[in-house]
């Protein structure tokens, strides 16, 4: 019930949400938009003149159904073409387009993605925990791509409060086996007899269910607050460059 | 101290499978470090825990199920536990070697331009470190972090709407990673290239047509160089001692219809062997000059050392698709030996050079002419064992096959097929059928076991139907080989006698391996769509 709360709540902007969703969709709804819509819209959603999707700035539609059916019939004499989607996948990507105008919120801007850099590798220390194009360890997640999936907004909460939303696949569980031994990492992969983690070891471990005394998902990210750690100049310079991160260039 | 630390740096986050430990595969033979199990490509195991007289307590393990309908041709690789294979076309999944449980998928869509000839296929990755190397169906080679599925990065290794493929499970060497370029039915010209295994830039270049002005180039008339095939499908070998590595060479295109390339068409049909740091081209040999049967050299070159009239010589051994199996110096390129090991028509032999002396009435033509072996070869290009244990080299092969070979004509267009024939056989070419109904006389698949010292063949072991299986010997004198009938045997590697065979229920198309975990000793191998994994009962 509280992430479906903290969804809608993220759909008070210009307009108000009218359909409940859960993370999943609205990651459903962003890899939409992305194989879909953002060849003309761009990724944050301004591409059209007139138009700032991540911002709820839209021309025609009133409500998260106005939306959808437009995403869905297209819009006659536009460049804006039918697509063909079900209701709840064109309403999958209203989601995503209400979660993007929450996320672009930033007190972030002007950053300099080369400073930024510097201070990944420096103050932050940030390649102890992250990896980026193979670079770093594996303890948080990869960020060789984060520039892809979230925005400024996101970026900048997910460095000064880390446990405001930890996405699903980054979670860490610990697992304390019959022996004693304690295991820490992220789930990749689990089954009723079995759990699969990449370790803080970065080793690959199949653990059974079985041998193990207890296990849970660690309710608090690991990564500490850099809120009083960094400047907003050099938070900024940081969050520009996280957002540079487009990974692996396919040539 | 300064200037040391980088390099620290660079040890520790680059510190896992060194290439040493490649070298050195056979000194922890519970992993299978590269495609052929060592450099050497015997695809011999040193485990033992799986014996002759136990073997018949193989039991299945666990088994996975590729969210593919494409051939499952990939040989995995096994690091520490973990197993990693390709789910055709293109996809990475890393699985854990005991259970079966799948730690992560990375999933790449190739071009919809991709062009193959023969299946949207892969034979298996490379390592090196912690990262894991794949060629694409499209032209791509693509480094992947082993231990999240993450790529590093991709570099267009040749341009797939000209019909370029990667298929090969690509062969690391020091610190680049070596690639040849399928498309042999598209006019292709082909080349091997080696990648910095850090940043992916292209390190060298060996073109496998000599184009003007290079040593070879006169063996193609006109401008045929310029769409002359020469693929390469199979990963080679490498000496550390030489520093030579060795890669078989595919067929010269158009396939059947050779007017338009008279000449000996270099280094199509070849092994060439190539200087592993430059690329440069130290011998090669040539068993099927201006070839008009597709006889693809593409063979895995099974390097071994062994005492030959009276000296120690480094040779390497090679069971050929057009019917000869060859003993050559591997430092110098000799012809050392070269014997049919399955009926072959097109030449009435060798000479002393190791030269095919043709028939003369045995070629391709607008009615068809029947020829011995047909188009897929007495062999391809899956996997022959050598065992060091028994002195013995293992050829799974088809025997009575062959082909009605045409000749069409047909001009060359970027990506369209470009092979100047439609060969015939009473033998489906890929992946045959659900049923058999077959006399013998039109082919049929054997292993056969020959001492390569001698050339006599020591024993056989007959098949229903034909096989796309490789061969796996281990140091108990084991050999692991299947069939398209859907069987996956396990037979005396010194007497050929059937000691133990599972129902796989479909045909088998890669070669087997051999791994261990926590002390027990399995083993894979792909039939159909899925992997199957088997291990003594507890």
């Amino acid at each position: 019930m509280r992430r479906l709360l903290t969804v809608m709540t993220l759909g008070a902007g210009t307009l108000f949400a009218q359909h409940s969703f859960t993370p999943i969709d609205v990651e459903d709804g962003g890899r939409l938009y992305r194989a879909n819509c953002s060849i003309c819209h761009d990724a944050q959603g301004d591409g059209v003149p007139g138009i700032d999707l991540g911002h709820g700035k839209f021309r025609r539609a009133k409500s998260d159904d106005d939306i959808a059916t437009i995403i869905r019939t297209g819009i006659p004499g536009t460049a804006m073409p039918p697509n063909n989607f079900t209701d709840f996948a064109a309403l999958t990507i209203v989601a995503y387009l209400r979660s993007m105008a929450a996320a672009t919120a930033t007190t972030t801007s002007g950053g300099n993605p080369a400073r930024g850099k510097t201070i990944y590798e420096g103050k932050g220390n940030c390649a102890s925990c992250h990896r980026i194009r193979g670079v770093g360890a594996r303890i948080g997640p990869d960020l060789s791509d984060i520039g892809n999936l979230r925005l400024a907004g996101e970026l900048e909460r997910s460095v000064v409060d880390p446990n405001a939303e930890i996405l699903a696949q980054n979670r860490h569980f610990r697992a304390v086996t019959k022996d004693g031994a304690t295991i820490i990492g992220t789930l990749l992969n689990e089954d009723k007899y079995s759990v699969q983690l990449l370790d803080s070891n970065g080793r690959l471990v199949s653990l059974m269910r079985a041998n193990l005394r207890e296990s849970a998902f660690v309710e608090k990210s690991p990564m500490p607050s850099y809120k009083d750690q960094l400047t907003q100049q050099e938070l900024s310079d940081l969050v520009s460059y996280l957002g540079s991160l487009k990974g692996v260039e396919i040539p | 101290m300064k200037y040391l630390l980088p390099a620290l740096i660079t040890t520790t986050l680059w510190g896992q499978i060194t290439f040493d430990r490649i070298l050195n595969a056979n000194k922890e033979p519970q992993n299978w470090l590269t495609y052929s199990g060592t450099t050497l490509s015997q695809r011999h195991s040193l485990l033992t825990q799986i014996t002759p007289l136990n073997v018949k307590n193989l039991e299945l393990q666990w088994v996975f199920q590729a969210q593919s309908l494409e051939k499952f041709e990939a040989t995995p690789l096994v690091v520490d536990g973990v197993l990693y294979t390709v789910q055709a076309p293109n996809d990475v999944v890393a699985i854990d070697a005991a259970t079966g449980r799948i730690f992560w998928v990375y999933s790449y869509a190739p071009s919809p331009e991709a062009r193959t000839c023969c299946g949207r296929v892969n034979r298996g990755l490379a390592i090196l470190g912690d990262t894991l190397f794949m060629g694409t169906i499209d032209g791509h080679l693509i480094a992947l972090d082993s231990k999240s599925g993450r790529p590093i990065w991709n570099v267009t290794v040749a341009n797939t709407a000209a019909g370029y493929s990667l298929m090969h499970a690509p062969l690391v060497v020091k610190d680049k990673v070596i690639v040849g370029t399928a498309g042999g039915e598209f006019g292709i010209r082909g080349f091997l290239a080696a990648y910095n295994v850090r940043t992916g830039k292209e390190a060298w270049k060996f073109y496998t047509i000599p184009g003007p002005g290079e040593p070879g180039h006169e063996t193609w008339s006109g401008d045929s160089w310029m769409h002359g095939g020469a693929s390469v499908w199979v990963t080679g070998s490498y000496d550390p001692q030489l520093n030579l590595t060795y890669w078989g060479v595919g067929n010269p295109g158009p396939d059947w219809n050779s007017d338009t390339r008279e000449g000996a068409n270099l280094y199509s049909d070849s092994v060439v062997a190539l200087d592993a740091d430059t690329g440069k081209l130290k011998w090669y040999f040539q068993f099927s000059p201006h070839d008009d049967f597709d006889y693809d050299s593409v063979q895995v070159p099974v390097l071994a050392d062994m005492e030959w009239k009276g000296q120690l010589r480094r040779v390497m051994l090679w069971a050929n698709r057009n019917g000869f199996y060859y003993v050559l110096d591997r430092t110098t390129g000799e012809f050392l030996q070269g014997k049919p090991f399955a009926k072959v028509t097109w030449t009435t032999g060798l000479d002393d050079s190791g030269k095919p002396v043709r028939v003369a009435t045995a070629n391709p033509t607008r009615e068809g002419t029947l020829v011995y072996p047909g188009v897929q070869g007495a062999t391809n290009w899956f996997s022959p064992s050598y065992s060091p244990h028994t002195g013995l080299f293992y050829i799974d092969t088809w025997e009575n096959y062959s082909s009605v070979f045409n000749k069409l004509p047909g001009d060359y267009v970027e990506g369209r097929r470009y092979t100047g024939g439609a060969p015939r056989s009473p033998v489906p070419s890929l992946r045959g059928t659900q049923v058999l109904n077959r006399t013998e006389e039109e082919g049929y698949g054997v292993v056969r076991a020959f001492d390569p010292k001698t050339g006599v063949r020591k024993w056989e072991f007959k098949m229903a139907d034909v096989t796309g299986s490789g061969v796996l010997t281990t140091a108990s004198d084991l050999l692991f080989a299947g069939g398209r009938e859907g069987y996956f045997w396990a037979l005396d590697a010194r007497t050929g006698a059937e000691l133990w065979r599972a129902s796989v229920g479909g045909p088998v198309d890669s070669g087997p391996m051999t791994y261990e975990v926590n002390g027990r000793q399995y083993v894979a191998v792909s039939a159909g769509n899925v992997l199957f994994t088997f291990a003594l009962r507890q």
